[in-house]
This record gives C-alpha cells, sequence and structure tokens, in this order.
C-alpha cells in the first residue's frame, strides 16, 4: 500500500468514526432529506428545553466561578508557602481528579445524601423522624462539580506558578511595588493564559457533565440529562435536537474561551528560578488547616469505602452501620452475574484504548510527519471528541448505528457487543492523540536522521527509537483513556444491552434495588483500578495535568 | 588535487520560493577534510543535509565513489553524520548508541561489542559502554555522537557545527582532538561551521557560501590573501570597506581624498568599487611626514588595545567613513588628528565592484 493510500484510508477512517455521526446527527435535526426548521422551532416553543439550556449555561459558570475561588487560593498555598506535609497534601488534594466521575456523586451521596452519614447524625442529634436535608437540585449538583473541578484550577495554577521567574518578583519589588500590587500587576497578569485554560477545561467539563444532574438533580434538568430523557419516552427526534443544540453550546464555549485565551498570551513564561517558598510563621496551623481540607476531600471516598463492608439491610436508623461484613464483597467476585460487568468494564476499556492509541499514534505521525492540509484536518478530527460533551456522540453514534446502509457506511452496531468499545475508542482518541502528537512534537527530528544515517531502515528506526521515547507520554494518554472508558456512564446508559452492561450501569442498577453495599464495592473498585492505572503508567508523562479526560 | 572521492554536481534546493542553494558543486578528495563556512542562512546546512539524504535536492548530483547516492536514501549511504545538537539517543547506553550502526550492518555479539571498545578507545571513552549518555558532560557526549557516527565505518564524515554546542573553554581542545581523531582513521570528512577559526583549523579546504551560493573555495591562505569576491574579502579576517572609483591603470582614487594602489579583477575605467583593506595593511602616521600625497586625513575615534599591538578606528574627513588600522599600541590616542596610508608591506587593498544590494 503506498503511503498516500494509506493516508488518505486513515482520514477516511477517522472521519467516519467522528465527523459521520455527528453530521447525520445534524442533518437528522433539520428533518433531511426534506430539510426543514421545524424541530428547531418546537425545540425553542418548549419552556422544559429552555430551562435545561439555561440550567446547562448557568450551572457551568457557576461551576467555574467556585472551582476557581477554591483552586487558585488553594495553589497560592501549597505553591508559594512551606509548611509540613505540603507535597504529599498537595497531591492527595489532586486525586478527586483521576475518579470516575459517577464514583465521586455515589462516595458524596453516602456521606452527604439524606440518608448518609453526616444526615443521619444531624437526625439523631436533634431527634428528629425526617433527614434534615435532602442532596438534591442545582445546589447539589453544585457542590460535587466544585468538589472535583477546582482540581484543575489548582493544577493549572500550580504549574503556572511554578514556571515563573523569581526575577519578575524581585524585579518588581526592587521598582516598590507592594506584594498586593504585585500579585495585582504581575503574579495574575502573567498566570492569565494558565487561568482561561483551566476555565476551559472546567466550562466544558462541567458542561458535559452527565452524572451528577442525573443522580442528584432530582427536577432540575440539564441539557445532557434532557437528552437522556427524551431518549427514554422514545421522543428521537426531540433527543437529536436537544444533541444539535448542546454541540453548538459546546463549541460556542470553546471557540469564546480559546480566543479568550489566545488573545492573553504572554510571553511571561520564562523559565529562571521559581521563587523561593515562604516558610510561614503560623505553619503548623496552615498545615493543620491543609491536613482537614485534604481530610474533608478524602472523606467521601473513604465513607465509600466503609458503605462496602454494610450489609444491605442492616443499616437502618443507627448513626452509625451496626453490621460490617465482607459479604458485598464475596457477592461481587463469586456471583457470575455480578462479576460480569466488571470483566465487561475492563475488556471493552481494555480493546478501546489499544485501538484510539494506534489511531491516536497514526493520525499524530502522519500529521506531524507531513504537516499540510491532511494533517491538520486528522488533528482536529482527533480532537472534536473532546470538544463535544460524551451525550452528543453516544447520541450520534445510536443514531448512526442502528440503520443497516452498508453503501452509506452504516451499520447495525446498537444493541451488539461493538457498540461501548466503538464509542469508548471515540471518546478515548482525543486523549490517545493528544499525547502522542505532544510527544512527537517533543521528539527531535535528529534522532531518527541520526538512526536513518548509521543505517536503520524506517521500522527499525520506529521500534528502536521513536517508540520507546513515545513511551512515556503514549501510556500517560493511555492511562488516562483506560481510566475515562472504565468508569465511563454517560455513553455507556445510552448504548448499553444488558450482555455488555459496564460497572457504571451495575452501580445505578444496585442504587435503584437498594443494595447500596453492592453498588459502593463497585465504586470502590472503579476507583482503586483508576488509582492503580493512573499511578503506574499516568505519571510518566508530562507533568501538566492532561486534563479533560474524566468528563460526564 | 587529488582525484574526486566525493563530488557534489550544481545542487540547487529551494524551500517553496526560497532558494536555498544554488548551483553548489564541489569536490572533496579521499581523506580530505573540507569545511563549509558561512553565516547563518548561507545554506551550508542544507548542503549538508542533501549530502546525508535528509533533503532531496532539486536539480544536481551527489556523487561518492563513482556511485550516484542522489536518490537514494540515507540509510543507504553509509555516511556517518555527527549531530549539532549529537542527537545522542537518549533511551540507550553510550555503548547501544555505539553499536547501533552496527546492528544495521549485522554486527552483533563480541564483534560488535570489540568494535564499540576500540571505537571508543578512540575518542578516549574506553570503558564507558554502561554509561547513560544523559550522565556524560558536553564534550563526552561530543565524543560519543564522534563514535557512534564511526564504528559503523563510514565512507563520508558529515559534522554539523560539531563543536558549537561547547563551552569555549573546551571548545579549542576538543577541536584539536577531533582533527586527531578524524586524521588518524584518514576518513573523507565534510563538515559545516560559522567559525572562520574552526574552519582554519580543521579543514584543508574551506569552502565559503553566502546566500545558497559557493563563493570561493581554497586553502586558508588562498582565502585570506587572495579573496575572490568582496563577500569572502569580508568574512574573512578583518577588514574594512572605503568608496572609491577603479581608475584602469591598478589604482582607486578614493571617495576620501587620495589615489590608492589596489588589486582588482574585470573592472573597467571609471567604475565605482568598494576597496576591502585589512587592519594590517595600513599604516598611521603624523600628518607631515613623506608620502603624505597618499595619505587621508583621519581622527582616532576609538582604540582597543590588544597586547603588543592595538586596533584605532579612524574617521576619515569629509564624507569618507571608517577604517581599522593595526599599529603599536602607542601610536596614538582617540581624538587624535593623524594620516592614514597603506603599508607597502602589507596585502595590496582589492577592490571589488560596488554591489548594490547589501
Amino acid at each position: 500500500m503506498t503511503g498516500r493510500l494509506r493516508r488518505a484510508l486513515l482520514a477516511i477512517l477517522l472521519a467516519w468514526l467522528v465527523g459521520y455521526p455527528l453530521l447525520l446527527t445534524f442533518a437528522e435535526a433539520l428533518g433531511a432529506p426534506d430539510w426543514t426548521l421545524r424541530h428547531f422551532a418546537e425545540f425553542a416553543s418548549r419552556p422544559d428545553e429552555w430551562h435545561a439550556l439555561w440550567g446547562s449555561i448557568w450551572i457551568s459558570l457557576a461551576t467555574v466561578a467556585l472551582s476557581a475561588a477554591i483552586g487558585i487560593p488553594l495553589a497560592f498555598l501549597f505553591e508559594t508557602a512551606e509548611f509540613p506535609g505540603r507535597r504529599i497534601l498537595g497531591t492527595l488534594i489532586a486525586l478527586p481528579v483521576v475518579l470516575p466521575p459517577l464514583v465521586g456523586v455515589l462516595a458524596f451521596l453516602f456521606l452527604y445524601g439524606e440518608s448518609g452519614l453526616v444526615a443521619r447524625a444531624v437526625q439523631s442529634a436533634l431527634r428528629s423522624s425526617e433527614p434534615p436535608w435532602r442532596l438534591s437540585g442545582p445546589g447539589a449538583i453544585l457542590l460535587v462539580h466544585a468538589y472535583t473541578m477546582f482540581v484543575y484550577f489548582y493544577l493549572f495554577t500550580r504549574a503556572g506558578l511554578a514556571r515563573l521567574d523569581a526575577a519578575f518578583f524581585e524585579a518588581a519589588a526592587a521598582l516598590g511595588a507592594s506584594r498586593g500590587r504585585i500579585l495585582r500587576r504581575v503574579t495574575l497578569p502573567l498566570l492569565r493564559p494558565v487561568l482561561a485554560g483551566a476555565a476551559l477545561l472546567t466550562f466544558m467539563t462541567s458542561l458535559s457533565s452527565f452524572s451528577a444532574p442525573y443522580l442528584i438533580g432530582g427536577t432540575f434538568r440539564v441539557m445532557t440529562t434532557q437528552i437522556v430523557f427524551s431518549r427514554l419516552n422514545g421522543d428521537s427526534v426531540a433527543a437529536t435536537v436537544e444533541t444539535a443544540a448542546l454541540a453548538a453550546i459546546a463549541l460556542a464555549g470553546l471557540v469564546f474561551l480559546q480566543r479568550a485565551e489566545k488573545r492573553r498570551e504572554v510571553a511571561g513564561a520564562v523559565r529562571g528560578a521559581a521563587p523561593a517558598r515562604r516558610r510561614l510563621r503560623r505553619g503548623a496551623l496552615v498545615a493543620g488547616l491543609g491536613w482537614s481540607l485534604a481530610a474533608i476531600l478524602l472523606l467521601p471516598h473513604a465513607m465509600l469505602v466503609l458503605m462496602s463492608f454494610v450489609p444491605a439491610g442492616t443499616w437502618s436508623i443507627e448513626p452509625l452501620p451496626p453490621v460490617l461484613s465482607l459479604s458485598n464483597w464475596i457477592s461481587v467476585f463469586t456471583e457470575p452475574e455480578r462479576l460480569r460487568p466488571i470483566v465487561n468494564s475492563l475488556w471493552m476499556a481494555a480493546a478501546a484504548t489499544a485501538a484510539a492509541l494506534a489511531l491516536g499514534l497514526a493520525a499524530a505521525w502522519t500529521a506531524v510527519k507531513r504537516p499540510g492540509r491532511l494533517g491538520s484536518l486528522l488533528e482536529s478530527l482527533i480532537a472534536v471528541p473532546w470538544a463535544l460533551p460524551g451525550t452528543v456522540f453516544a447520541v450520534a453514534l445510536a443514531a448512526t448505528f442502528s440503520v443497516r446502509a452498508p453503501l452509506a457506511g452504516r451499520f447495525v452496531l446498537v444493541g451488539t457487543a461493538a457498540i461501548l468499545p466503538l464509542a469508548y475508542l471515540i471518546r478515548n482518541l482525543p486523549l490517545t492523540g493528544r499525547a502522542a502528537f505532544a510527544g512527537l512534537r517533543q521528539l527531535d527530528p535528529a534522532l531518527e536522521e541520526a538512526a536513518a544515517s548509521l543505517g536503520a531502515r524506517p521500522a527499525r528506526r520506529f521500534r528502536r527509537v521513536v517508540l520507546p521515547l513515545l513511551k512515556p507520554a503514549l501510556a500517560a494518554g493511555a492511562s488516562i483513556a483506560f481510566i475515562t472508558a472504565l468508569g465511563d456512564f454517560v455513553v455507556s446508559i445510552v448504548l448499553y444491552t444488558f450482555e455488555t452492561r459496564p460497572i457504571s450501569i451495575e452501580i445505578l442498577s444496585s442504587l435503584r434495588t437498594l443494595e447500596t453495599g453492592v453498588g459502593a464495592a463497585y465504586g470502590v473498585l472503579l476507583a482503586a483500578l483508576s488509582a492503580a492505572s493512573f499511578l503506574f503508567f499516568g505519571t510518566g508523562g508530562a507533568g501538566a495535568p492532561a486534563g479533560g479526560g474524566n468528563r460526564g | 588535487m587529488t582525484p574526486a572521492f566525493l563530488q557534489l554536481d550544481s545542487l540547487e534546493k529551494r524551500f517553496g520560493a526560497l532558494a536555498v542553494t544554488r548551483g553548489v558543486s564541489l569536490s572533496v578528495g579521499r581523506s580530505e577534510i573540507v569545511a563549509l563556512l558561512g553565516p547563518s542562512g548561507s545554506g551550508k546546512t542544507t548542503v549538508l543535509r542533501l549530502v546525508a539524504g535528509f533533503e532531496a535536492p532539486d536539480s544536481g548530483r551527489i556523487v561518492v565513489e563513482g556511485q550516484d547516492v542522489t536518490a537514494v536514501v540515507p540509510e543507504r549511504r553509509r555516511f556517518g553524520m555527527v549531530f549539532q545538537h549529537y542527537a545522542l539517543f537518549p533511551h540507550m547506553t553510550v555503548g547501544e548508541n555505539v553499536a547501533f550502526g552496527l546492528e544495521s550492518q549485522g554486527v552483533s555479539g563480541a564483534a560488535a561489542r570489540e568494535r564499540v571498545a576500540e571505537t571508543l578507545a578512540a575518542v578516549e571513552l574506553a570503558g564507558y559502554e554502561d554509561r547513560r549518555v544523559t550522565q556524560l558532560s558536553g564534550g563526552q557526549q561530543q565524543r560519543v555522537a564522534l563514535a557512534r557516527a564511526l564504528a559503523p565505518r563510514p565512507r563520508v564524515l558529515l559534522l554539523d557545527e560539531p563543536l558549537s554546542n561547547l563551552d569555549p573553554t573546551l571548545r579549542d581542545r576538543t577541536r584539536r582532538e577531533l582533527k586527531r581523531v578524524i586524521r588518524s582513521i584518514g576518513i573523507t570528512t565534510l563538515f559545516v561551521t560559522h567559525e572562520q577559526e574552526e574552519a582554519f583549523e580543521l579543514g584543508d579546504r574551506v569552502a565559503v557560501l553566502s546566500r545558497g551560493r559557493l563563493e570561493q573555495v581554497g586553502s586558508p591562505e588562498e582565502l585570506y590573501e587572495e579573496p575572490k569576491t568582496r563577500f569572502v574579502a569580508t568574512f574573512i579576517g578583518r577588514s574594512s570597506v572605503l568608496d572609491g572609483t577603479w581608475t584602469g591603470d591598478g589604482t582607486v582614487r578614493l571617495a576620501a581624498g587620495g589615489v590608492w594602489r589596489a588589486a582588482g579583477e574585470g573592472l573597467d575605467a571609471g567604475q565605482p568599487v568598494d576597496l576591502v583593506v585589512r587592519p594590517e595593511s595600513l599604516a598611521l602616521t603624523g600628518r607631515e611626514e613623506p608620502g603624505a600625497a597618499r595619505a587621508l586625513q583621519a581622527e582616532v575615534v576609538e582604540r582597543r588595545y590588544a597586547g603588543r599591538a592595538a586596533f584605532y578606528v579612524v574617521r576619515f574627513d569629509g564624507a569618507g567613513g571608517e577604517a581599522e588600522v593595526l599599529a603599536a599600541p602607542e601610536a596614538a590616542r582617540p581624538g587624535d588628528r593623524v594620516a592614514v596610508l597603506p603599508d607597502p608591506a602589507g596585502q595590496t587593498p582589492r577592490a571589488y565592484p560596488k554591489e548594490s544590494a547589501p
């Protein structure tokens, strides 16, 4: 096969996977083949659609504000001050970002929900017969969002601060600026690009968020849940139009924020000596505060672990669970029907990640080696699934692959074991692809030339020089991709079948059947697998947050 | 000259609308060391990459030992290359780096180990096989890069700015080392540099490039004593450029006044010229001394002490421009009025057609 043909086939494959389902969805929303705006008019005439649309937007904006308010000060504290336990705490509080969102919501429910530990404690203290609150509605969503997404601001700001040259501050101080003025006039302007990046990531993540609004949104609707409910009600036309609308907001948000980011690009990231950390006078106090903060942040997950040891139906009115046993864990690992989702999730995530890695690497290789129009097309195609909420892709894939029209590139995959791995693969493409692009761009082309001048043919150059050097970046990308697929809920809920149900769907059904202990065991398992994958493979690459992995 | 071992024949390379090399032809004899010298952007690195095979010329040929390799991929040319930043494989040890090219040739096991040891010994890094390349100093990395390129016994050695990455104190020593190793192997070598000193010390001959064109190829002495073009005359060594007019009888009438004897080729009487003079070809005298007819009146504007002599920058009266003169350290002081005239013992100033573009 010639190189040209191979490149063309790659572009067609990616366009078919990424672009085609979206175009079909838009066409369907426009009533193809008799093109009409009727469906959009209907959409615009329904108040509940406007509520959901507005809900998505304001929740996302509020999430950005709240996450920034928590993440930025924390980053300053951990990056500019020195106190006992700073290093380990700094890492611990970033952990929520690698855990599947569904697990975070679950943990929150068990701790702060109406039948959670805290509510029960308050209830028994008040000797009331009613739970003191319900973890439900937009406030609850915001709480969960802020809890998981402040990490973006925290990590980005820390990385930005670490890159700043101490000479900036010394220069400002030598010019007589006070510390407040330095912060306002020097530090924050220099940090703008990273803050804009964090804001973009938070906004997009929040816009795509599904687990939190679905499980604790109550009657409050956002676009992602609206779409899924429309589909559950069998109104596929409404779902399609809603999907198109959500995609449009996501793209608008992306364009707007990226433009803002570009405009603010500062030449500031000069690498010199990083500013020395100040040893705080009240170090013990700050350390104490920091440790209690970490405890608060990790408490939900501790609660999840506790719940996994509570047998079904044993904890009714007591403030603390009266019985703890391994029964849930035994049940998960010994009953074939309970073990099945774990096996499903593992093989589907592994297959999807391997395929996404191969495709992402092939696209990056082509685009970096032969820059040009085809190269930029490949790069854009790889990035698209990142820009769009998972729900959008799930609906688009469901619509595209429920029709048999081989000549139009459509096959019936919905309802088969192939659809979920395919969906995970598409969602994983940006994660593995971006890692491959970054890795290849950092690779000095002279290394491959050196190998060539030493007589190595292309295959050997790739195997002996390129691949080993890309390994850390690829491992990091693959690890985030694997975690995302393993814990996926948003795509799975649209496309799963009973045979291929993944862990997340099983968690949902165990909540429905009030087997919370089993659900918690699954949650702990998912969290543990994710953390292990991240710690073993994910930390080899760029120190900066890969970002945007776990969404939905 | 020895018969050509490596022959570059009218190499042309364009990147878009930009012609990077224009009709570059060069013969390199067996075991000869040729330096490609030029300022940045002169196309010297492109010439080297064309020879290595990393770029394909738009036209022209590259011939080695009578074999046309223009269309041959780099991995089959058997040319060794040392990259500017060395391009050592960071995930391999020193030994693995040096053995890489041997594997391509099917040399492995004890034979490979032996060749690696031998090559490392040649660059004075015996016993370094198991070191990580990231643990080495800049000078050591440079030598590993050289050993890696030499181990497969290439036909031609190519070096891209081999010393530019070293700090100045290390450069002198490494340069002598490099020369010793290349000489002892007797390999045909083409190397790129922007430093005249490097080119002169390492190169048997030096090829001067400017804006993609080969200006002159010759020994260091030839380039210094008989520069063929204005570019070579000003690029090699120190010099000043004076405005004047070619008179047709071997002299130049200077804009600053006076008529000086000059060497020039293919010039017409009355043609405007640039007269290029070396600092050591000028002398300072008092104003009233004999020979004052040829002397130009000037003021000393700068003096730079250089041990047994000093460089003086003088500004000629009127619109005559400036020149640099080498003279005794106490010959004058800034602000002094002096007369400047050609030193009969020095190199005759050379006249070149005036160029409109810089």
